[in-house]
């Protein structure tokens, strides 16, 4: 008897037949996290790009490079996720578009080309630069990535940096739009009353720029350690505010929804407070508790005016609870969702599967896949040495 | 009148006799089809386990390459619809294993192209339980992964009422499984049915999410989305679907709206029918008569 309750998810109250077998696990649970790094990094990359925000210059470049790495990444879990992989492009062939869906390889296209054109504007000089110093493949290497193109004359930095900027400029909609996108894709969805909701795309997306400042701390903090460099005091206070802003909104506007699914209390409202007291109690107390914890300490440190040190270490650990705190909720939204059944009278308990194709172990690696990305892009394109170049500004 | 009476007295008798030589050959046609049927089903499952009668992947690839051609068949002429008489059901399950066998569904108890859920109030008791044959408690009596029964756990409790619900794809008129599929590969046939193109289907799982009735299931080892179709292959030649030929008691109604006559016509025009879950706007061509307000 064993076999017949193998792949089935435990489940209490009535649920349809075919719900046992969920259908999306912890692969698309990390697409939404992975899609919101991005959008994250690229905003505190644009702050400096469009807005000429002086205090994130020490990071801008680092965190252009970071949104394209884990780019590069956002599509794997949903491969990973495909019965049958191989067609992925026929959603791009022919496109259906009612779908919410069908425009996904468009949207992150267009986004990663932009990525990619940004990136190398905002390196160009560098490039240049090595492609002239280094020597054996490397030089070789740098020669090419240069694409022929090695002025670097004042007149045409400030070429670079204006399209640099334009594009900048375009990507901040085009952030906002792939993660606001992601969003539509579970909040456009009425058969499930978790998902179905017109706050679900800026939920999708504010939380995303908060953990995406959030990683963005967390990187620059350790990079500077392991480099052995000082840590911008007044980058971290800028970061701190953006991660203030991020997480007050987030707050407010999550509880809005909550409020909003209990003062409708349209059918089934019951079995959702059970949703949230029984399958996801965990996700959500991590949920909450390291919002609170991100509000609180941020909240502080701008009463306090906390500097040096002190700021380090909190903001540090702001930025982990950030990352930890939206992780439990793309879990809570994602597999929350499918554990509230379609009858609105069942609740599954989802277990993840440890080894196998949809598996916390292909999530481990997909997961560290960009870090390591991150790391050889550093080594390929250094994004803190800027002072070489005396005309940028 | 003496000889007439005796006339029609050897008719009734005559008729007698015919009707029970009809009924002991029925009888004997039914029972050896019943131990032809179980007999082929033990025997396939003995020999190729809990798939045994049911399509190969080289027989499913073939169906899928070459798919039979209908002459004479015009989609155009037609507006397939069923109806489900809850009154009638009794719960035997026999169309959800028809259903299993026709369409190569996997032999386990989470996919289903079609089900049957069981209602029951208890005495004093305004919300029903309910509950499907995939129950655990329902699988672990049968014993069975591919023979699937109700088990009898109301047995020693009053029961107030009680009435099973036959559930399949209500090939919706704007349906929303076909709206969020992002390559097409599932579409809205001019007869009625949705239908999906297995050879086009990337296996992303957006229907089954978007589906509001949980028809849709995936074939892990297809790596594709897997729907009731209300037999298409069948219905396209004139045939009933599989779970309406097999229904013992006429729970089942199919048929084509364009004709006024057929079944479901003139089960639609002579019963109060309902739809299940109107409110999400997607227009179901299933129609239920004496459905109850629990009902899901």
């Amino acid at each position: 008897m064993e076999s017949v309750f193998n792949h089935v998810t435990p489940h209490i109250g009535f649920i349809y037949p075919n719900e046992s077998d969920m259908a999306w696990t912890q692969l698309i649970v990390i697409y939404p996290y992975i899609t919101g790094l991005v959008a994250g990094a690229f905003v505190v990359s644009s702050l400096h790009h469009v807005f000429r925000i002086q205090r994130f210059a020490a990071v801008s470049r680092f965190a252009l490079l970071t949104a394209l790495c884990f780019m590069f990444f956002a599509p794997s879990p949903l491969l990973f996720h495909l019965g049958q992989p191989t067609r992925a492009f026929n959603a791009v062939i022919t496109p259906h578009w009612t779908s919410a869906m069908a425009a996904f390889g468009y949207v992150a296209g267009f986004y990663v080309c932009l990525l990619i054109l940004e990136t190398w504007f905002a390196f160009r000089a560098d490039i240049v630069a090595m492609s002239k110093t280094r020597t054996g493949i490397m030089g070789k290497v740098y020669g090419w990535l240069t694409l022929g193109s090695d002025d670097v004359s004042p007149h045409a930095l400030a070429i670079d940096h204006k399209i640099a900027r334009i594009l900048a400029m375009i990507g901040i909609p085009s952030a906002c739009g792939l993660h606001g996108y992601v969003g539509f894709v579970f909040g456009s969805l009425k058969t499930r009353e978790w998902w179905s909701s017109d706050l679900m795309p800026v939920i999708f997306l504010l939380s995303a720029v908060g953990s995406g400042v959030g990683l963005l701390i967390v990187l620059y903090v350790i990079v500077s350690k392991f480099r052995k460099t000082a840590i911008a005091d007044d980058t971290m206070r800028g970061l701190l505010y953006v991660l203030f802003t991020a997480i007050t909104v987030v707050m407010v506007i999550e509880g809005l929804e909550l409020l909003e699914i209990f003062y409708k209390a349209r059918e089934g409202v019951e079995t959702v407070r059970e949703l949230i007291m029984g399958p996801i109690w965990a996700g959500m107390a991590i949920q909450w508790a390291m919002s609170i914890f991100v509000l609180v300490a941020t909240s502080t440190m701008l009463v306090y005016d906390v500097h040096g040190k002190r700021l380090v270490t909190w903001l540090f650990l702001s930025g982990l609870a950030m990352m930890i705190g939206v992780l439990a909720m793309r879990w809570n939204v994602v597999i929350g969702g499918q554990e509230l059944s379609k009858t609105m009278k069942g609740l599954l308990t989802y277990y993840p599967e440890m080894f196998g194709r949809e598996s916390l172990f292909v999530v481990g690696i997909i997961s560290i896949c960009p870090y390591i990305t991150l790391w050889l892009a550093t080594k390929l394109l250094p994004p803190w040495e800027t002072a070489s170049l005396p005309s940028r500004t | 009148m003496t000889t007439l009476d005796e006339n029609a007295k050897q008719e009734a008798s005559g008729m007698t006799r015919r009707g029970f030589l009809g009924f002991l050959g029925k009888s004997a046609a039914c029972v050896g089809a019943i131990a032809g049927a179980s007999s082929t089903i033990g025997a396939t499952e003995l020999v190729h386990g809990k798939r045994g009668f049911q399509q190969n992947d080289e027989q499913f690839a073939e169906a899928v390459n070459n798919p039979p051609k209908v002459p004479d068949y015009n989609w155009n002429d037609h507006e397939w619809a069923m109806g489900v008489d809850t009154d009638r059901c009794i719960g035997c399950l026999r169309c959800m294993e028809a259903c299993k066998m026709e369409n190569s569904v996997q032999m386990d108890a989470f996919h289903f192209r079609t089900w049957v859920e069981r209602y029951v109030y208890l005495e004093g008791s305004n919300t029903a339980v309910v509950d499907s044959q995939s129950d655990p408690k329902n699988i672990e009596n049968a014993g069975s992964e591919t023979k699937f029964r109700f088990d009898n756990r109301y047995r020693n409790v009053k029961v107030d009422k009680a009435f099973f619900v036959p559930k399949l794809c209500n090939q919706c008129e704007h349906p929303s499984c076909v709206q969020v599929c992002p390559t097409g590969a599932t579409f809205k046939a001019n007869d009625g049915p949705v239908l999906i193109d297995t050879t086009y289907c990337i296996g992303c799982q957006y229907c089954v999410q978007a589906c509001p009735y949980g028809a849709r299931t995936f074939n892990e080892s297809r790596g594709t989305v897997d729907k009731c179709n209300w037999c298409y292959h069948r219905i396209t030649k004139g045939l009933n679907p599989a779970c309406v030929e097999v229904c013992p008691t006429g729970t089942r109604i199919f048929g084509d709206r364009k004709d006024p006559e057929s079944p479901i016509s003139l089960f639609i025009r002579n019963n109060h029918v309902q739809v299940l879950k109107p409110e999400m706007g997607n227009a179901p061509n299933v129609f239920y008569k004496g459905t109850d307000k629990e009902v899901v």
